[in-house]
């Protein structure tokens, strides 16, 4: 496919990464921000034509994973309630929640169904004006336009039987958090591509200024990301900390406009729990005061929940780059993509499933035996 | 959830009010919201999130950054990858108001 499988070039990888094999001559520490750059690193082996010195954190750019655990029993409980449709992008069905997860709801007689666009669930709220239709709206910036959308275009046609459930997540407020971590180890950022395809990446430049910390807005192919890579080498290298754009074909310093317009309107800034992390300050999106009535926590009594976090889960300390998958005990055992005891091992972004998917566990293996 | 797959503009049409597209994926065609991209015009490859076009393809950057990874080795024969990505559009959408 065109501007796609260009940028997976083997030859080329191998040249890149030569490239940064040369130039690197200390010890660095670079988080790329989104899971999808995660599963892009393992799936095509670029932790592996690294030199030893470069170190990848995985960081916490998985929106499934990060989504908080009250969220999720929120979620189940209007999920089992009757009368309701509750759909949801796929990845979320199998997140663990504090006793059961989405499937489990589904196979007990909830109507919980999967979408690809918000559109549809908007389109089911239209089909059963009997039926309270309620959208889990999760995700970074990116997913952002299309939720927003859907309850701009709900409350245009007064559809009351349409509703959501938000918990969006911010990377900008993200990155500053890390950055002021005391045990912090990051010291350089790969930037999420398509987060800055619809937010540009105005941001980001006080961020590089205050953390005096590398931030390469970074695309998603092989050699997208090592050319990412390369250049926050060589800004480490040289002791530089600025904003370089290493995907200009996608990404704008404006962004989206339009989209960032309906997004103003739609949502309002908040402070999000992050699964495995805590709370950060304003790093979400709560619906606005004039979308209020759309807000699925105020449509249905979900107050008074009571989670209960899986003990032997070390999701946290994944997503927030302080051990590797497998370092965690329950790694390939007890948890895999069948049978997870945290987001990180269920999502298409999560670390856990990508170091399970792409042959990490084998490695792992091997070390056991 | 934030992947998305580049796809060339086919067919623009007015549906409800709403600019939509017919998207081709390297031979899947979808229906995609332009709401969000009113300037894009037939031909323009365009990055699509959950049904939404959100950014175009600047092609002579691609090109460009093409050429700068020529300049380090040989353009070996393409990978002939597909994407893995489930995708699958929307009904209709309206303009921001």
């Amino acid at each position: 496919m065109k501007y796609l499988t260009e940028f997976r070039d083997g030859a080329i990888a191998q040249r890149l990464a030569a490239e940064i094999r040369q130039i690197t001559t200390k010890p660095w520490a670079i988080m790329e921000v989104c899971g999808g750059q995660t599963h892009s690193i393992l799936r095509n082996g670029i932790d592996q034509l690294l030199p030893p010195e470069i170190e990848l954190i995985h960081g916490p750019g998985c929106p499934v994973c990060v989504t908080p655990l009250e969220m999720i029993d929120k979620a189940l409980a209007i999920a089992a309630l009757p009368d309701v449709i509750f759909c949801s992008f796929g990845d979320m069905l199998r997140v663990p929640g504090s006793d059961r997860d989405l499937f489990r709801v589904k196979s007990e007689g909830g109507d919980v169904r999967i979408v690809y666009s918000p559109l549809d669930a908007v389109a089911l709220a239209r089909q059963h004006p009997t039926r309270q239709v309620v959208f889990f709206g999760i995700g970074f910036e990116t997913t952002a336009p299309a939720n927003a959308m859907a309850v701009h275009m709900a409350k245009r046609e007064g559809l009351t039987n349409f509703s959501m459930l938000v918990s969006h997540v911010l990377v900008p407020p993200a990155i500053d958090a890390i950055m002021n971590a005391p045990a912090n180890r990051v010291q350089a950022f790969l930037a999420a591509g398509h987060v800055c395809s619809v937010m540009g990446f105005w941001q980001y430049p006080p961020l590089a200024t205050r953390h005096r910390v590398p931030i390469v807005i970074t695309g998603f192919e092989p050699l997208d990301v090592l050319d990412g890579i390369l250049r926050t080498v060589r800004q480490l290298e040289a002791g530089e900390h600025r904003v370089e754009n290493a995907y200009e074909r996608v990404v704008t310093f404006d962004g989206n406009l339009p989209a960032q317009q309906l997004l103003d309107e739609v949502f309002a800034e908040s402070d999000r729990a992050w699964r495995g992390i805590g709370v950060i300050p304003r790093s979400g999106w709560r619906l606005s005061d004039a979308y209020a009535d759309f807000d699925a926590e105020h449509r249905f009594d979900v107050r008074d929940i009571t989670t209960v976090e899986s003990a032997r889960c070390r999701a946290g300390e994944v997503l927030q780059g302080a051990i590797k998958p497998t370092d965690c005990a329950a790694f390939g055992a007890e948890c895999t993509p069948r049978t997870p005891l945290g987001a990180t091992m269920v999502s298409t972004e999560g670390a856990c499933a990508a170091y399970f998917n792409y042959g990490r566990v084998v490695q792992l293996e091997r070390v056991r035996v | 959830m934030c992947l998305a797959v580049p796809g060339r503009i086919v067919e623009i049409r007015e549906e409800h009010g709403t600019r939509m597209a017919r998207l081709d994926f390297g031979g899947i065609q979808k229906t995609v919201c332009l709401a969000y991209l009113p300037d894009a015009v037939i031909g323009d490859y365009a990055i699509v999130h959950v049904g939404f076009a959100i950014s175009r393809i600047n092609e002579e950057s691609a090109l460009e950054t093409l050429r700068h990874f020529r300049e380090l080795g040989i353009l070996e024969e393409e990978l002939g990858e597909v994407p893995d990505d489930a995708y699958r559009a929307p009904e209709a959408c309206p303009l921001p108001t």
